[in-house]
């Protein structure tokens, strides 16, 4: 038998299994779920989650399994340095897709501001209709009056800098400075992996796990305020939509990212990782590091610009 | 359950490196398979089934164009027609067809075992079949299936969709996810798994083409998903991204769907240039002309098509600046297709050429391909467009690049490499037969399209004028030639599968290749260490 981290001329294969087709199929069920609760919802009706919560059982369960599965593979020493390579421009490439998915929404948020908003507000040749259908709407951003206030009602305020005061106005800063603390403290539990220093580990990385988990908080509290008290909601026109999805499925990201370091965590107290094999930890940090710039991006232009 | 136990149990049984274990039986091949080639059969066959289901919808909308006026859909259902023909041809049959050649060949060709990532290519083809059912079943869905054309522009896919559209997002989201994963596996396949002594200017056309191919769908795939993820907010959070009333724009989701959209074209033609430029050498027994300008070209197509998209948009309002931007931009593309097709050509020039079945369709391909070219930059000036846009012209123009395009290089690679997958050689006699048949059905429908394109007939309407029935009937006709001759094609494959004549390793007498050098059929487990790159092998 050839031993496949030693020898490099020799390929591994994995063999087959059936997680992949299970998977597709849980994630089948969970989206479909979803969409039938979703149209329930919206036509009155009441929708059940039955289906979705059996699809995404199935999915996280598989997922479980699968990745126990690769990890363990890697332990037992089969894994080699070009599957190693392989995993790397996987991360790598998946973390770029994920790059363009947040294009999407800050170019939606260009175009509504500085195009679409402005065509509204009456400026250009295609102005006219914009005239004619809402005169009275004004270009400005934030959008503080819908063209329809009826269909879509405005809110009261807005999250951009000028308009808050008190702590909820620093709370975009401070969530900024917890995230960039946590991309250093993320970086220094690697160190404390390259350095073979576990207790070093443990801690930093809790530690980054714990500022992902405050941030989450803090930003459920702005949703609660946004919702509660601003009138700032998703129907609260381009400016509620362009808000939410950027800082949606931002915190979305960042729940992931923290479920992964999370993982992480409970593998390095397993004892997993040494200085030379901690890709799964590597991996995490990257899209960590990913997510923080992200967020980055968001506060210069959601809240500040 | 049985199966799932011996499948681990199977794995714990044999730990070898290499995996010299040959593939399982009965239906557990087929779902739980890591290897390279099944998942690339899987695929093939995947697409040609979709290819006959977008077939027969595409032949109903043809059954109600035969004749002016209204006779056998009602015009709901021809708008479903025409929606999910153009979504199940795009997303079901071209594109997981090239990915099926891509698995079968790019690790033949770079000289690996197999993909860099064997699972996650199982879970890029087994998440197709069930998005595809979801896509499906949203036809017998209450209130009909997508009927807002292929492009769902908002507000026809947001306010007045049909509710089965909530469900056309989530499949839309797990065939991006599927293209998405399998470009991770191509790009890691090639980047990482290249025979010692293959370097970037040494790769195979077909593998270079895809590489680049990887990189436009890991740009653009995201940003679909982005587009249709605001659709399911305007639809059921109430946001207003494309309703102007909130502040938002529909001319908004044109430019974003089209920032996929034309990059997704290519997507469909550059693998397609990839299978041409191994055919044509090998039946002209002449290496391929300009290899460097080939590559060259191909990316430089690639990085135009993130800056044309709004050539779609001329007559949706637009600055004037922005109008002349994407016009000449637009026009650029014609400098390296130019070369491309240049290339292919003096690729033939003097050539020891015979004509076998893959020959006659990439030849073909090559002629008609630069008829759809010709007239996207009919299309690409901007005052002209205004006339052409949404008509006819356009739907000759997209479907002579993409089925006497794309598809007939992804039939010329069936017939090409069939003897290395399977051992065996197809008939010949009904190969020729199965060309000429879709050669003449495919002008026959489309070439008149042109015409009736040019005198104003719009496109996606279930009724027209009558001065246009003459070359609607035609174009009918035409259709249905076409489509009843792919089912010689399913024949010839069948049959060549079953009774054909066994086949050497290097099937073609001038075919070049590392997947040529291995006997045939190819062994399940492609190189199991690395093979010697040999210079006269490089360059197919
Ligand atoms: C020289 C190269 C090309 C140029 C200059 C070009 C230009 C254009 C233009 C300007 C349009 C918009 C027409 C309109 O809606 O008024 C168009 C439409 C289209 N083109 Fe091309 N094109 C080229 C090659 C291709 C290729 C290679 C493909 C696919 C393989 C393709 C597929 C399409 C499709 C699908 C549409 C119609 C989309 C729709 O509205 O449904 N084109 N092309
Ligand atoms: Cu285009």
């Amino acid at each position: 038998m050839a031993n496949a981290e030693t020898d490099s001329s020799v390929y591994y294969v994995p063999h087959n299994g059936w997680y992949p087709v299970v998977l597709a199929a849980g994630v089948m069920l969970m989206l479909t779920g979803f969409a039938s609760w979703l149209n329930a919802t919206s036509n009155g009706e009441p929708g059940s989650w039955t289906q979705t919560v059996i699809g995404f059982g199935i999915t996280a369960v598989v997922l479980y399994f699968w990745f126990a599965k690769v990890i363990a593979e890697n332990q037992q020493g089969l894994a080699n340095e070009q599957l190693k390579k392989s995993y790397v421009w996987g991360i790598g490439w998946f973390i770029f897709s994920e790059v363009m998915f947040f294009a999407a929404f800050f170019g939606a948020l260009f175009y509504a501001r500085v195009i679409a908003v402005s065509w509204l507000g009456g400026e250009g040749a295609k102005g006219l209709t914009g005239e004619y259908l809402w005169p009275e709407f004004e270009a400005v951003w934030p959008v503080m009056s819908n063209p329809n206030n009826a269909l879509f009602p405005p809110p009261e305020q807005s999250m951009a800098a000028p308009a808050l005061t008190g702590w909820l106005g620093y709370l975009p800063f401070y969530n900024t400075v917890i995230l960039l603390t946590s991309s250093w403290t993320v970086h220094v539990a690697h160190s404390a992996i390259k350095e073979g220093n576990r207790k070093k580990l443990n801690t930093w990385l809790g530690l980054t796990v714990l500022l992902g988990i405050i941030f989450l908080i803090l930003q459920a509290e702005e949703y609660i305020v946004a919702y509660n008290d601003m009138g700032l909601t998703l129907g609260s026109g381009i400016y509620g939509s362009t808000f939410f999805i950027l800082t949606g499925f931002h915190g979305f990201h960042v729940t992931l990212g923290t479920v992964m370091l999370l993982v992480m965590w409970l593998r390095g107290l397993k004892g997993h990782f040494t200085a030379n094999d901690c890709f799964g930890f590597e991996a995490a940090s990257w899209y960590w590091h990913f997510v923080d710039v992200v967020w980055v991006g968001l506060f210069i232009f959601v809240y500040v610009l | 359950m049985s199966e799932v136990i011996h499948a681990d149990h199977h794995d714990d049984a044999d730990h070898h490196g290499s995996g010299d274990h040959g593939p399982e039986k009965g239906l557990a091949r087929w779902l739980f398979t890591t290897n390279h080639k099944d998942i690339g059969t899987l695929y093939l066959w995947f697409s040609f089934l979709m290819l006959l289901i977008g077939g027969v919808m595409a032949l109903i909308v043809r059954t109600e164009l035969f004749q002016p006026g209204l006779q056998f859909v009602n015009p709901e259902f021809f708008n479903q027609m025409t929606t999910n023909h153009g979504l199940i041809m795009v997303f079901g049959a071209i594109m997981p067809a090239f990915v099926g050649l891509a698995n079968w060949l790019v690790p033949m060709q770079v000289g690996a075992p197999d993909m860099a990532l064997p699972r996650m290519n199982n879970l890029s083809f087994w998440i197709l079949p069930f998005a595809f059912g979801i896509m499906i079943s949203t036809l017998f869905m209450e209130g009909g299936g997508p009927n807002f054309g292929w492009t769902f522009y908002a507000p026809l896919s947001t306010t007045y969709a049909p509710d089965s559209v909530t469900f056309f997002i989530f499949a839309v989201h797990m065939m991006g996810a599927s293209s998405i994963m399998g470009s991770i596996n191509i790009i890691a396949t090639i980047l990482n798994m290249r025979a010692p002594g293959m370097t970037l200017m040494k790769m195979p056309m077909f593998v270079w083409t895809w590489l680049i191919t990887a990189y436009l769908l890991l740009a653009v795939m995201p940003v679909l998903a982005g587009v249709v993820t605001m659709m399911l907010f305007d639809i059921h959070f109430n946001t207003s991204f494309f309703d102007a009333a909130g502040g938002g724009d529909p001319v908004m989701f044109q430019h974003i769907f089209w920032f996929f959209g034309h990059p997704e074209v290519y997507i469909m033609i550059l693998p397609a240039f990839g299978v041409v430029s191994h055919i044509l050498p090998a039946f002209s027994r002449k290496p391929l002309f300009g290899y460097d300008s080939m590559v060259y070209a191909v990316a430089s197509i690639a990085f135009l098509s993130f800056i044309v998209w709004a050539h779609h948009m001329f007559t949706v309002g637009m600055p004037l600046a922005g109008q002349l931007f994407f016009m000449y931009a637009t026009m650029l593309i014609a400098i390296p297709t130019g070369v491309k097709v240049f290339n292919w050509t003096a690729t033939m020039w003097k050539g020891s050429m015979t004509f076998e079945t893959p020959m006659l369709f990439a030849i073909a391909f090559v002629v008609l391909f630069t008829i759809g070219g010709f007239s996207g930059l009919m299309l690409a000036i901007a005052p002209v467009d205004y006339q052409y846009h949404d008509t006819y012209f356009v739907v000759a123009h997209f479907h002579y690049v993409l089925v006497p395009g794309a598809l007939f290089s992804i039939i010329a690679a069936v017939y090409f490499w069939f003897p290395k997958w399977t051992g065996k050689m197809y008939n010949e006699t009904m190969g020729k037969l199965h060309f000429w048949l879709s050669f003449i059905g495919v002008n026959i429908t489309f070439f008149p399209q042109h015409f009736s394109g040019l005198a104003g007939m719009p496109r996606r309407i279930p009724d027209y004028a009558l001065q246009f029935a003459d070359f609607n009937m035609l174009s009918s006709v035409g259709a249905f030639i076409f489509g009843f001759s792919q089912l010689v094609f399913l024949y010839v494959i069948i049959h060549g599968i079953r009774n054909g004549k066994p086949a050497e390793g290097r099937s073609w007498e001038g075919a070049r290749g590392l997947e040529w050098t291995l006997p045939s059929p190819a062994p399940y487990h492609s190189f199991t260490k690395p093979p010697q790159v040999r210079d006269e092998e490089v360059h197919g």
